[in-house]
């Protein structure tokens, strides 16, 4: 993968947004405002035609990292370059020919879709607003875009309210392939899917991805389905990427603290199965303390005094994987 | 209090041939369809099936708490050697929470959230006849061995994070005692961690007080882990049952062998997930035969025009509600899956 070069990249890229506090409160209250650190530093490449999964717990900063890298939210500090250029620095043209290199995926397609657009028209309407091609070319490549999703040709005219979940998220995954990107971001893209439709999604963005060359950003809370749709996987906890490597490597050996806990927690569908549980205390902090060291401090079973001093920088420990801990 | 409805073994409870319809704007819908299943004493037995197979109202029409529109059209729920399902209102009342408890779904949600947690649980025990005393002593020992510290005792819901208001109400459910707790969806919308210590505290609970539990989930990896029968559900129906190692081991029906082959996991090979194709039916319009024959790879005619009746496989009580059940691989549904394509 290397051998592609970087398409994406994220560096020192921090999110805050402020803390709606009552008026008496902010009025009485020294020292200013107070922040939700939702992203809160982070490094990570993405190269061409690669899935990276981002998984993390609820709270973590994964979506918000997705808006950022999705270009929907301007980043508090650091910066994120797509293909070698900074996006919030472009002029209103260049940005706008960049939006057409990256979509996004939610995760809800009952909210994601205009009830009052038919399947078709949700599809064809991006490619209106970056004036594509003519009406009849556009229609066309909508039809090909659903068809590719796999959804039936009988559906296209439909209205979202008769499709299925799955069948809606197929027509989501239409309406950002259509512009053919370069960089889809899918924030948990099947984690409101039942289970015998979320191998078929799971599938068809391995397909899409192999065929078009499309590079994902895959946000997930779970990290067997990570696995599956992904070459690497990069875990957040409080803001930070503390852990990222190649999916096997990771899950099978783990490093960091924390990716050892969340790898030990998972379920594993064998009723023969045992699995070894690590011990913790406690659950994620809010985002809104302020946490001079590491994030994981208050829970590490490891920790040790320069742990609750200075944030521990992600390096590599092994080849292509790293961690961020003062203990590895 | 052990019921003792067989010769041999201690069965809690018997659910023979449930079926449940709701009425809607659309039209009658039949919910649940013929469901048999049993649970003994020690025994947690796991509901498993997608959203909409009729997993809850199935569970929750035993204990009698459907909504408004639904109606049990048929079918005993034997409880002691009584049938739930006939028991006068006010009898049914002191089985309801003392006997057979509920963790309900989105629970995080349903503790009131202007009453102290502790005076929650005290006045369920009151309720129950319970003096004060001794109730607040019961309430602070159920904290604990959920795992909760009772100085939270005092504290009101929105001071508790998701995972500590599921152990506060997993106290609640079991602060009576009851024969038999139905947790539905427990762990849905928890974070792994969070969820992976509530299904640990669930077990050891289990053990120590040896109920029978009913555990509703989508989630076949928690099940496998917590559960030693399983009851898979589609469309209403109850396509297979059984013991779980057996069904893992042996899948005797085609939605149950392809479900198992499409849930991710994050160890063993990377086995390439298996897809079944279309989706789960409209319950107002079901398809005539078997439901699953649309999406099926090995549908024929018979599976068409006859709704297969239970088998049985093996030994013990597994069963597969298939015309082809214990004759198929998981190689045959791939090869034929491959060339419906």
């Amino acid at each position: 993968m290397t051998s592609n070069g970087v398409l994406v990249e994220a560096s020192g890229l921090k999110k805050h947004y402020p803390l709606r506090t009552g008026f008496l409160a902010s009025f009485l209250r020294s020292g200013g405002r107070r922040w939700v650190r939702a992203v809160d530093g982070i490094d990570l490449q993405i190269h061409r035609g690669e899935a990276v999964g981002l998984v993390g717990e609820s709270g973590s900063g994964k979506s918000t990292t997705g808006l950022v890298m999705a270009l929907l939210e301007k980043p508090t500090a650091g910066e994120v370059r797509i293909a070698g250029r900074n996006p919030f620095a472009l002029q209103a043209r260049d940005l706008r020919e960049m939006r057409k290199k990256v979509q996004i995926i939610f995760q809800d397609p009952y909210l994601t879709l205009d009830p009052r657009f038919r399947v078709i028209d949700t599809v064809r309407e991006p490619l209106g607003i970056h004036r594509i091609g003519t009406r009849d070319r556009r229609q066309q490549m909508a039809a090909r875009a659903l068809e590719e999703a796999g959804l039936p040709k009988n559906l296209v005219d439909r209205y979202p309210h008769e499709l299925s979940g799955g069948q809606r998220q197929r027509v989501a995954i239409a309406r950002a392939m259509v512009l053919e990107p370069e960089f889809v971001v899918a924030d948990e893209p099947v984690s409101m899917l039942d289970v015998s439709v979320r191998a078929g999604i799971m599938s068809l963005m391995v397909r899409l991805k192999e065929q078009h060359q499309v590079t994902y950003l895959f946000i997930s809370h779970d990290l067997a389905v990570c696995r599956y749709m992904c070459e690497r996987i990069a875990v957040m906890y409080l803001g930070r990427i503390v852990e990222t490597g190649d999916r096997e490597s990771l899950l099978q050996e783990p490093f960091h603290p924390y990716t050892r806990l969340l790898v030990s927690a998972v379920p594993v569908p064998d009723p023969k199965a045992s699995r070894k549980r690590v011990q913790v205390s406690g659950e994620i902090p809010s985002s809104s303390e302020i946490i001079q060291g590491c994030g994981f401090y208050s829970r590490c079973q490891e920790a040790s005094p320069e742990c609750a001093e200075s944030v521990p920088p992600l390096r590599e420990v092994a080849p292509g994987r790293l961690v961020a801990c003062h203990k590895v | 209090m052990s019921a003792k409805t067989g010769p041999d073994r201690p069965v809690l409870l018997k659910v023979e041939d449930l079926s449940v319809s709701y009425r809607l704007s659309e039209g009658q819908v039949e919910a649940v369809d013929g469901v048999s299943f049993e649970l003994d004493r020690g025994e947690t037995l796991g509901l498993v099936g997608e959203s909409g197979c009729g997993k809850t109202t199935a569970a929750m029409a035993v204990i009698r708490l459907l909504p408004d529109n639904g109606r049990v059209t048929s079918g005993r729920a034997l409880f002691d050697g009584t049938d739930l399902l006939q028991m006068a209102a006010q009898e049914l009342r002191k089985y309801r929470w003392a006997r057979i408890s509920v963790i309900f779904q989105g629970a995080m949600n349903s503790l009131n959230p202007v009453q102290r947690v502790g005076d929650q649980l005290v006045s369920a025990l009151m309720l129950h006849g319970i003096p004060r005393k001794e109730a607040e002593q019961r309430a602070a020992e159920m904290f604990q061995r959920v795992g909760l510290e009772a100085s939270r005792l005092t504290g009101y819901p929105h001071e508790f994070s998701g995972g500590m208001r599921q152990r506060a109400l997993i106290a609640l459910a079991l602060l009576l005692g009851p024969d038999i707790v139905i947790c539905d969806e427990p762990t849905t919308a928890l974070d792994v961690v969070v969820q992976d210590q509530v299904v640990e505290t669930l077990k050891h609970l289990q053990q120590r007080y040896n109920q029978g539990m009913i555990i509703i989930s989508h989630d076949i990896s928690v099940i496998a882990e917590t559960c030693g029968s399983m009851a898979v559900m589609y469309a209403g129906q109850l396509v297979e049952y059984g013991g779980t190692v057996e069904i893992f081991e042996n899948p005797g029906h085609p939605y149950t062998a392809m479900l198992l082959r499409s849930f991710p996991s994050i160890k063993g090979e990377l086995r390439e997930l298996l897809t079944i194709a279309g989706a789960p039916p409209d319950l107002s319009k079901p398809p005539g035969g078997c439901r699953f024959h649309p999406r099926c790879p090995l549908a024929e005619q018979r599976c068409r025009d006859k709704r297969p009746p239970a088998r049985s496989l093996g030994s013990g009580r597994h069963t597969a509600s298939c015309h082809f059940a214990g004759q198929f691989t998981l190689d045959d549904i791939q090869k034929k899956e491959a060339g419906r394509r």
